[in-house]
């Protein structure tokens, strides 16, 4: 039982985090393009980072 | 780099492909303003299928100066590129973006975007699904645990913390069914939501009740699951909703908005197109549309009139001819005497036409709203009959309200929320990679009904584009003369033989346009013409306009040089589709707007026996609505404006992705790619859609059967709930994705029209 009041916290916890990144990702717009992504990751002609999303 | 688009299947495409590009007035009024003089603009580009066609793509659109950024989505095939307004004080021409694109040999088409790309709606639900998701399986966590044995307090506990997770996640991602039910409720209806929200918050209600009174069943995990399924379907039902479609205000746009009225003997003036009245005169230049319908008073020219025919072919006219408003003048310039006032006009009867159409398809009703429509007064009178019986039988009505409670858990239409929409998702997603775009769920069970297909015959079974038809018996010289002649003149013949310019143009001097006739340029060789046998030689014009070929003859002095031949091609695939469909048991016909004879022609050829040619916009429409009135479902295959009434007033339609913006707005189907075999493509894939469709209907029905008597009988426990919704819509979402793995006559039945991103193609890079 008393493992339990630190257990569930943490959790929670946990869980919550995932659940934030999933909803920061979401509004970043990286679900906008799924296959483009991992094609990009193989450019090299370009090494500066690329311009901002134009996805809000 | 050799693995793209440009090589294999895009060289074809480049070929065959219709490079009607869109007009930059299109484009213009196509894209978003985002300030600060930047405006973005969406384009499809269906050929993109790996990294160097993004690498590409994007390298050409960078490379403009009037670019600011260019970003291709290789998800949904776009691009969407960012643009100044103005560079170096000089009005940009988007068109030289679009042609930027086409130079690298990809396809790119404008689609009216609006509002599609920052869908608010869709990305609160899916936020709603996250939460819930996240509630559903901390909630459930807990309850294995009470289930698998726990303790009197850890279980209250654990009861307590589940309620305290349970109560934002009902608020948040339960307000989507609290605010639909309430709104049917205001309006004395009741909906697939009303049965939903009585039974998320009746079992919260009860489990907090129990969860005080130190109870040993509370029901937070099936209440919360049962939001996270259910909030599923919803938000694949949101994918897959009618886009708004704005066919009718583009098809506004057409109609000029003022024009040049002659006032007395010399005097001019610009005048809105409202206030121009039957008698007046009006100075139409080459280029310009005609804004109300008139008849030619002096002047000729050759008129576009493909927003009455659908052909491409221009009509030349000259005094006395009377005129369409919405055609364009292609060559000359005209004075036209008003004959009808602008609300009078053919373009506002087209407008009416397809007003009148789209109102009809609203009365469709979609399966999944039928559906509710019996099922949720049967789940209400079930539950109500349910607390009666035990109340009066047992006399214990606690008991009897919280069975009546497990009635409305089992019953909730998780499996019959999912049926519909997995299924339709899986299927659009099927033709997308086979190139046909779904703008509507709807469409797709309307799609599944057809037995008549009808099709426009220009743009839509042939190409639409003249092709030189002789090109290996003509000689360089004349062609490389006439293609530098050809360049002065917008008239599509001209314009195919311009396409043939190699090497440096001959001098041709002062080139002048004869409109209606041709183009004669005065040389140190001589006097070179270009145009109609009556014109270049002087000659008549044979029997070449009979059979619906179409030639044009270059001379020296008179002399005849060379004869060009024209006919317009057969789509890819085009026969292959009408065979198919006719082994598929539909009936086809073709209405068109050309020559009853060349229809004719094409119709045998085809081997379709209904066909009529020479008809209006509203005839074809209503062309539709009699085949209609005989008991047939339609499918329109049209292409042009002159088919957008045609398209609204069928009982669904498809659309070519080079057709006019009209037509493509008015069509539930795009097909992207150049072959025809799309068509039957998706009315199998529709068929098999709605065949799934009803057997997750028989599978949700089947699980209510089996788990209803069960809840009846009071035997329900929050475990058996849990593991019973659960179980459904699983089942329903298995069932849904055989679509794709029974893809049997898909893909290769369609042949070329797959997108080129296999694996062997990604190997070869």
């Amino acid at each position: 039982m008393n493992t339990l009041v630190f257990l569930i916290p943490i959790a929670l916890l946990l869980g919550g985090l995932g659940l934030a990144a999933f909803l920061w990702s979401l509004k970043s717009g990286q679900y906008e393009d799924l296959d483009g992504a991992a094609w990009r990751a193989l450019n090299d002609d370009d090494d500066r980072p690329g311009p901002q999303s134009l996805h809000r | 780099m050799s693995c793209c688009a440009a090589g294999s299947e895009g060289a074809l495409d480049i070929e065959q492909a219709h490079h009607r590009l869109a007009s930059s007035e299109e484009l213009w009024l196509a894209s978003r303003d985002l300030g600060e003089g930047l405006r973005q603009t969406d384009l499809s580009v269906p050929a993109v299928h790996c990294g160097a066609c993004i690498t590409t793509i994007e390298g050409a659109l960078k490379a403009l100066p009037v670019v600011e950024r260019a970003r291709v989505n290789l998800s949904t095939k776009r691009v969407s590129i960012v643009w100044k307004e103005e560079v170096a004080g000089e009005r940009t021409d988007p068109a030289d973006l679009v042609s930027a694109i086409a130079a690298t040999g990809y396809e790119a088409h404008l689609f009216s975007t609006a509002g599609e790309p920052n869908d608010e709606l869709r990305n609160q639900l899916i936020r709603a699904v996250a939460v819930s998701g996240f509630a559903s399986v901390n909630i459930m966590l807990l309850s294995i645990s009470v289930w698998s044995g726990a303790e009197a307090a850890t279980r209250d506990l654990f009861h307590w913390i589940s309620a305290l997770i349970a109560a934002p996640a009902l608020i948040y991602a339960g307000r989507f069914f609290y605010q639909s039910a309430w709104h049917a409720l205001k309006h004395g209806r009741t909906n697939m939501d009303v049965p939903i929200a009585l039974a998320i918050t009746l079992s919260y209600a009860v489990s907090l009740w129990e969860t005080i009174h130190h109870g040993a069943h509370a029901w937070f995990d099936a209440t919360v699951s049962l939001l996270f399924f259910l909030l599923i379907g919803r938000t694949l039902d949101h994918l897959m909703r009618d886009r708004a479609r704005s066919a009718i205000t583009g098809l506004a746009r057409l109609s000029p908005r003022g024009a040049m009225v002659l006032t007395g003997e010399t005097g001019r003036e610009y005048r809105p197109v409202d206030e121009i009245r039957i008698g007046d005169r009006i100075a139409v230049a080459a280029g310009d549309r005609i804004p109300v319908d008139g008849t030619v008073r002096s002047g000729s020219s050759d008129l576009d009139v493909s927003i009455v025919n659908g052909e491409s072919a221009p009509r030349a006219v000259g005094p006395g001819d009377s005129l369409q408003a919405g055609t364009l003048s292609l060559t000359g310039s005209l004075v036209v005497e008003a004959s009808a006032m602008a609300r009078n006009s053919f373009l506002a009867e087209v407008i009416a036409l397809m007003e009148a159409a789209e109102g009809g398809r609203a009365r469709y009703r979609r399966i999944a709203d039928r559906a509710a429509q019996y099922y949720s007064p049967a789940v209400h009178l079930l539950a109500l009959l349910t607390f009666l019986g035990w109340g009066f039988y047992g006399g214990d009505w606690k008991h009897a309200l919280l069975v009546a409670i497990t009635v409305l858990i089992i019953t909730c239409p998780c499996a019959l929320g999912l049926a519909v929409p997995v299924v339709q998702v899986v299927a659009a997603g099927r033709l997308f990679r086979n190139g046909v775009m779904v703008k509507d769920g709807s469409a797709m069970e309307r799609l599944a009904e057809i037995d008549t297909v009808v099709f426009d015959k220009t743009g839509t079974l042939t190409v639409g584009r003249p092709r030189l038809v002789n090109r290996g018996e003509v000689d360089e010289r004349n062609l490389v003369t006439a293609a530098a002649l050809g360049a002065h003149s917008r008239h599509p013949l001209s314009a195919a033989l311009a396409r043939f310019a190699s090497g440096p143009a001959p001098a041709l001097g002062d080139v002048r346009e004869l409109p209606g006739a041709g183009l004669e340029a005065q040389t140190a060789e001589g006097v070179y013409r270009l145009g109609s046998r009556r014109f270049a030689c002087s000659a008549d014009d044979g029997d070449a306009a009979a059979e619906g070929k179409s030639e044009v003859v270059l001379s020296r002095d008179g002399c005849e040089l060379e004869t060009f031949r024209f006919e317009d091609m057969l789509r890819p695939g085009a026969a292959n589709a009408v065979s198919t469909l006719a082994a598929m048991g539909h009936r086809a016909a073709i209405l068109s707007g050309d020559r009853p004879a060349v229809v004719a022609v094409l119709a045998r050829r085809l081997g379709i026996a209904r066909w009529e040619g020479g008809l209006t916009p509203k005839e074809k429409a209503e062309s539709c609505g009699r085949m209609a009135g005989e008991g047939h479902r339609v499918l329109m295959v049209g292409d042009g404006i002159n088919d957008a009434p045609a398209l609204a007033a069928a009982h669904v339609s498809m659309a070519p992705a080079t057709a006019a913006d009209i037509g493509r707005q008015a069509a539930d189907f795009v097909f992207m790619h150049e072959s025809l075999r799309a068509v039957p493509f998706a009315i199998d894939t529709a068929r098999r859609a709605g065949r799934l469709i009803r057997e997750n209907f028989a599978l949700a029905i089947g699980y209510n059967v089996i788990a209803v008597p069960i809840a009846i009988a009071g035997h329900v426990t929050p475990l058996v709930a849990a593991i019973a919704m659960s179980t459904s819509s699983i089942v329903v979402v298995a069932n849904a994705l055989r679509l794709n793995w029974l893809s049997g006559a898909g893909p290769e039945q369609a042949g070329r029209d797959v997108a080129p991103g296999t694996s062997e193609v990604r190997l070869a890079s």
